[in-house]
C-alpha cells in the first residue's frame, strides 16, 4: 500500500511540473480582496463590479480574496502585474503602500486603489461617496428608533468609517435631533461572532435600531433576534433579517469599473483620485422594508433627489464636535481633503475615535 | 467487537512517516478540488508553478517562510521541553512592538552600524519579555501554560491596536491606523532584488544554533531529557522551573525575531497586518518538523509554498481562498495520525 501511494505521488509531482503554462492575452483585469466574497458585504459589492467587467467583450478577469494587508498583499498584486494584468483594482486601504511599492515597477500597468489618498504616475485612487447614502439610512434610523438611542458596529477608527458614522448621525438629527448614535468598535472588517457581539452589546443598552460598518450580515440578524430594527450596508441584507431590515446604504461599483476599463482601452485614463457620489449611482439606497411609513420613505427619497442634484449637502455648516466646538463654520460645506482626513465625531456620537 | 490500541514493536525513522502522510493529504485535496469542478493535476501544477516555478517565485515563499522558520522554532524548542507555547503570536506582536518603538525613537539618535544589531535584540527581547509572566507562572506555581500564553496573544494584539491606532499613529497619515515609515537606516538589508531579508539569516542561523546546541551541548541534554521523563530529570537533581523559564524566553525570544523581521523587513512602519496567524502556523510547522529545529526550516518552507501557491491557484481557477487552509488543517491531522500510528496499531478484539 505504501508503495502504491508512493509511486501515485511521485507521478503526480511529474505530470504538475510538465505542464505548459497558458498565456493570456486579453484584457486582464484583477482585482484584490480583504474578506471572501461570500454572498454579501463589501468584498461582494466590488465582486458584482468585476462580474460586470466579465461581460465586456474581451475582457477577463480574475480575484485574489481574504488577502491581509500585510505582507501577502504586496505579492499578490506583484504577482497579477507580473503575469501582464491591464488594471489591477486593490480593494482595501491597508493595500496602498503595498500597490505604491508594486507600481513603480511596473509602469505599464494600471493601479487603482481604493479608500486610500495616494497617487502615482500609473496609480489613481478611488472612492464613492458613501457618506451621502449613510446620511439617507440616518434618517429612516432617526424616525424609526422609539429609545432615542442608535447602536452603530463599526470596525475601525479610520476616517473613511468616521465619516459615515458622522454622516448616519447627521441624516439622524435632521428628523430627530433627541436621538444618540453610539459606536462600538469591532478592530476588524470582516468576524461574524465579533460583530455579533458587539451588536448584541448595543442591543444591551437600548439600542432599537442598529447600523454597521461591517461585511458580515451578523449585526442584522443580532438586531432581529432581539426584535429590533437594522440597516445594512454593502449590499441589500433583507434576506438575512427580513423583519428587522428598514433600509441599506448600498455600492455598486459596476459603473464606475466599467467607466475605468473603457477609459484606459482608450488611453484617456488618468492617473487622479476618482470619488463619485450618488448622483452617479456609484453609492444607493437599497428599496425600504414594508415597516417604514410611507411618509418617511417621501421625505427620504425627496431628501435623495436634492443630495443628486446637488441642493443638499451633508457635511454643511454648523457642524459641531463632540465637545460643542464648531468643525464646520455656519455656511461652509467641508473640503474633500476634511473629509478624507476625518478623525472627529460630530455632536450626538457616543464613542470614543480611539 | 471493540477496538483495542497497542503499542507496536518496529517503527519508521520520524521523518518517513511525515512524508507519507503528506500522500493523503494530496488526496484529500484531490477530491477537494474535483467536488469544486476543478481539475485536480491541473490544480497541484497551478499551484507547485505558483510556489516553485521560477526564482521570483520562489524567493516570494522564502520570504512567507521567514516569520514560520522563527515562530515554528519557537514552538519546537518550547514543545522539546513538554512545553506547548500556544502564545508564539502574542510573542511575535511584542518583538514587532520593540522593534518599532526601537527604529522610531532611538535609530534615529543612534551611530548607524548598532542600529541593526539594537533592532535584532530588542526584537527577542520583546518576544522573551512577553513570554516571561506564563513561564514564571508556569515554573512556580504550574499554571497551565497553554491558557496564559494563549490569553496573552490577545492582550499583545490589542496593545499594539491601541499604539498605532493612538500614541504611536503617523501624525502625517491622514487619520489612518498606523505608525509613521522608518527612517531607511531601521530597514532590515534586503537580498537578491527580492524581498528576501536579514531575516532569512537569522532563522536559518537559529535553527543550526538550536539543532547543535540541544544535540551537543549540557544544557541540550538537559532540555532533552526533561521532555523525556520529568521524574528522571528531578532524580538527576536538574534546576527543573530554572530550566523552564529559560526555555520559554528563548521560545518567546524567537518569535519575536519573527516580528521584528515582519516589521523592519516588510512593513517598515507598525501597522495592521502583523498578527495574521503565524504564531499559529508555527504550531504545524514545529509538528510536521517533528520539533527537530533542523527539518523546522524545511517544514516552513512547504507550508508557505502552500499558501503562496494556493493564492496563484485562486487567480487561475477562481477557487475560494479558504482551499490552502483547509489543506493546512488537513496536513497537520494527518502529522499527528502518521506519528500515532507509527507507535501504536489498532486491533479488533472481541468484546465480551
Amino acid at each position: 500500500m505504501k508503495k502504491v501511494l508512493s509511486v501515485m505521488a511521485t507521478a503526480l509531482l511529474l505530470v504538475t511540473f510538465c505542464g505548459g503554462m497558458a498565456a493570456a492575452k486579453d484584457f486582464q483585469v484583477g482585482f484584490v480582496y480583504v474578506s471572501p466574497i461570500g454572498d454579501a458585504g463589501w468584498s461582494w459589492a466590488h465582486d458584482q463590479g468585476r462580474k460586470a467587467l466579465d461581460k465586456m467583450p474581451g475582457v477577463k478577469t480574475s480575484f485574489v480574496e481574504s488577502v491581509p494587508e500585510g505582507q501577502d498583499a504586496e505579492r499578490v498584486i506583484l504577482n497579477m502585474a507580473r503575469k501582464g494584468y491591464r488594471i489591477i483594482f486593490a480593494t482595501s486601504y491597508g493595500y496602498m503602500d503595498p500597490m505604491l511599492k508594486v507600481a513603480k515597477k511596473f509602469p505599464k500597468t494600471v493601479f487603482m486603489h481604493c479608500s486610500g489618498f495616494k497617487t502615482a504616475k500609473n496609480m489613481g485612487n478611488y472612492f464613492g461617496r458613501m457618506y451621502q447614502a449613510r446620511f439617507l439610512t440616518g434618517m429612516v434610523a432617526g424616525a424609526m428608533t422609539k429609545s432615542n438611542i442608535i447602536g452603530y458596529v463599526a470596525a475601525f477608527p479610520i476616517p473613511e468609517v468616521i465619516r459615515g458614522i458622522n454622516a448616519f448621525a447627521l441624516g439622524v438629527q435632521s428628523v430627530n435631533p433627541k436621538a444618540q448614535v453610539r459606536v462600538v468598535w469591532t478592530k476588524t472588517w470582516y468576524d461574524p461572532a465579533t460583530e455579533k457581539e458587539a451588536a448584541k452589546s448595543l442591543l444591551d443598552v437600548g439600542a432599537d435600531v442598529l447600523t454597521q460598518h461591517q461585511d458580515s450580515p451578523a449585526t442584522q440578524e443580532a438586531a432581529q433576534e432581539k426584535g429590533a430594527y437594522s440597516i445594512g450596508y454593502n449590499s441589500d441584507m433583507s434576506k438575512f433579517a427580513p423583519k428587522a431590515h428598514l433600509v441599506a446604504a448600498v455600492w455598486n461599483w459596476s459603473p464606475f469599473y466599467r467607466y475605468i476599463v473603457e477609459q484606459v482601452e482608450k488611453g484617456t485614463w488618468k492617473a487622479k483620485a476618482y470619488w463619485w457620489g450618488i448622483d452617479k449611482g456609484i453609492v444607493n439606497i437599497s428599496p425600504m422594508g414594508p415597516m417604514v411609513p410611507q411618509a418617511v420613505k417621501d421625505k427620504v427619497l425627496a431628501a435623495k433627489k436634492d443630495l443628486i442634484s446637488g441642493k443638499l449637502k451633508v457635511f454643511a455648516g454648523p457642524v459641531a464636535d463632540q465637545k460643542g466646538d464648531t468643525k464646520i463654520a455656519d455656511g461652509k460645506v467641508a473640503s474633500d481633503k476634511e473629509l478624507l482626513g476625518m478623525t472627529w465625531f460630530v455632536k450626538g456620537v457616543v464613542g470614543s475615535t480611539q | 467487537m471493540a477496538i483495542t490500541i497497542e503499542e507496536k514493536t518496529s517503527a519508521l525513522h520520524p521523518l518517513a512517516t511525515t512524508a507519507l502522510a503528506v500522500v493523503p493529504v494530496f488526496l484529500v485535496g484531490a477530491v477537494l478540488f474535483a467536488l469544486l469542478g476543478t481539475d485536480p493535476l491541473e490544480a497541484y501544477r497551478v499551484m507547485v508553478v505558483g510556489a516553485f516555478g521560477s526564482w521570483f517565485d520562489f524567493s516570494e515563499v522564502l520570504v512567507k517562510a521567514i516569520p514560520l522558520m522563527l515562530t515554528g522554532l519557537s514552538v519546537a524548542v518550547a514543545a522539546r521541553m513538554l512545553l506547548w507555547n500556544i502564545g508564539a503570536e502574542g510573542q511575535l506582536v511584542f518583538g514587532g512592538i520593540f522593534a518599532a518603538g526601537t527604529a522610531l525613537f532611538w535609530a534615529p539618535h543612534m551611530p548607524p552600524a548598532l542600529v541593526i544589531p539594537a533592532l535584532v535584540a530588542a526584537g527577542f527581547a520583546g518576544g522573551a519579555l512577553w513570554a516571561l509572566v506564563p513561564a514564571v507562572l508556569k515554573a512556580r506555581w504550574n499554571v497551565n501554560e497553554i491558557i496564559t500564553t494563549l490569553m496573552f496573544n490577545y492582550v499583545a494584539i490589542i496593545f499594539m491596536e491601541h499604539l498605532y491606532f493612538g500614541p504611536w499613529r503617523d501624525p502625517m497619515g491622514m487619520g489612518f491606523p498606523g505608525t509613521a515609515m522608518f527612517k531607511q537606516v531601521a530597514w532590515l538589508p534586503r537580498f537578491f532584488q527580492t524581498r528576501i531579508h536579514l531575516g532569512l539569516f537569522i532563522a536559518l542561523a537559529a535553527a543550526a544554533l538550536l539543532y547543535f546546541a540541544l544535540k551537543y551541548t549540557p544544557w541540550g541534554y538537559r532540555v532533552r531529557v526533561i521532555g523525556l521523563s520529568d521524574r528522571a530529570a528531578r532524580y538527576a537533581g536538574f534546576a527543573f522551573g530554572r530550566q523552564q523559564v529559560m526555555v520559554m524566553l528563548l521560545s518567546g525570544g524567537l518569535a519575536g525575531l519573527a516580528g521584528m523581521g515582519e516589521v523592519c523587513g516588510i512593513h517598515m512602519r507598525l501597522q495592521q497586518g502583523l498578527a495574521v496567524g503565524y504564531g499559529y502556523d508555527g504550531i504545524i510547522i514545529a509538528f510536521l518538523a517533528r520539533l527537530n529545529p533542523a527539518a523546522v526550516p524545511v517544514a516552513a518552507v512547504l507550508l508557505a509554498g502552500l499558501i503562496v501557491g494556493g493564492e496563484q491557484l485562486q487567480t487561475a481557477t477562481h477557487l475560494p481562498a479558504s482551499i490552502s487552509l483547509v489543506l493546512e488543517g488537513a496536513l497537520l491531522l494527518a502529522i499527528l495520525g502518521a506519528s500515532f500510528f507509527n507507535r501504536y496499531r489498532l486491533r479488533r478484539t472481541r468484546s465480551r
